[in-house]
């Protein structure tokens, strides 16, 4: 299981064009008011998050609904919960309305995945 | 003071008009605020997840009043900027204060101040550091309220968190100008 979370995470990454990239990265500006990726804030960190299993950062103070979710994020879990996320995700913290464009949540998924192997995640 | 008569002060005096006027401003988002309390004590269309979205919405607050402590103590911010800085944060506290009080008021128990926040304080060198740090907050914290404001099902909460989104992309447009980045890159926000 975690070898296919694990390649499915690099074909993520790999499948993802630069300028997807660049484009995630400015929609991924939408979310730091409360995320970063390296460390945790009102919301989770997001290293590691592809093939992670919703609320399992260990101190990070979840909602009882995403303990419970049983989500493992991946690009499909991901664009669904990001799409609506209190929809997707009922009592979830995040009280945002979502990223209503497919073509937007795709590019920041695109960059989450390939943020993974940045600096910042690496440290 | 007209928009004409505010445009056309020199810009340390626009400044200095500008930081008085915000506080009449955030007394109007407190006024909101309280207005949609008041509503709330009269018979509610505000649900358990209205509490939720304003308690995320503390949290983000409480962060932000850190982040500019942090700034503000950095020793890296001069005059007039640290006065710009520590006048954002008293808006941000003023958020806060509005928030929890209006958080416990719905039935929740309203976040608190971490013990300590994790800030990349090694990547803040400068003073243009500081501020594109602060930018990227609040840039972020407008992004956030976009979000959260058509999810209130009590639209008094909704029309409150619309006023501190205005509040935060003025900061966010002056922390860019003292950048000496267009203010205001885009006629939308999203």
């Amino acid at each position: 299981m975690t070898g296919a979370l694990l390649l499915a995470a690099l074909a993520a990454s790999a499948a993802a064009a630069p300028a997807d990239v660049a484009t995630g990265e400015a929609v991924y500006a939408r979310c730091q008011a409360c995320h970063a990726l390296a460390y945790d804030r009102t919301g989770p960190r997001h290293c590691g998050l592809i093939g992670r299993r919703a609320g399992s950062v260990p101190g990070y103070a979840y909602s009882e609904a995403m303990k419970k979710s049983k989500i493992v994020w991946s690009a499909a879990t991901l664009d669904r919960f990001l799409a609506n996320p209190t929809a997707a995700v009922p009592g979830t913290t995040m009280g945002y309305a979502g990223v209503a464009d497919a073509k937007e949540r795709a590019a920041l998924i695109a960059y989450l995945a390939d943020a993974n192997a940045s600096a910042a995640c690496r440290r | 003071m007209s928009f004409l008569t505010f445009a056309s002060l020199s810009p340390r005096h626009a400044r200095r008009a500008f930081l008085g006027r915000s506080g009449a401003m955030l007394s109007a988002t407190a006024v909101a605020l309280l207005a949609g309390r008041e509503a709330l004590a009269k018979g509610t269309t505000a649900t358990e997840a209205d509490a939720r979205i304003l308690n995320t919405a503390l949290g983000a607050e409480l962060e932000a009043i850190a982040a500019y402590q942090v700034g503000a103590e950095s020793g890296l911010l001069q005059k007039p900027v640290l006065d710009l800085a520590v006048t954002f944060q008293g808006h941000h506290k003023q958020h806060a204060d509005v928030l929890a009080k209006t958080v416990a008021k719905l039935g929740g128990k309203p976040v608190a101040a971490k013990a300590k926040y994790a800030f990349p304080v090694e990547t803040l060198k400068t003073q243009a550091d500081v501020l594109r740090f602060a930018a990227t907050l609040e840039k972020g914290a407008v992004s956030a309220y976009l979000g959260a404001v058509p999810l209130f099902g009590d639209r008094d909460l909704a029309k409150a968190a619309a006023s501190i989104l205005g509040d935060e992309a003025m900061h966010w447009a002056i922390l860019r100008n003292a950048l000496g980045e267009a203010p205001v890159p885009d006629a939308f926000v999203s």
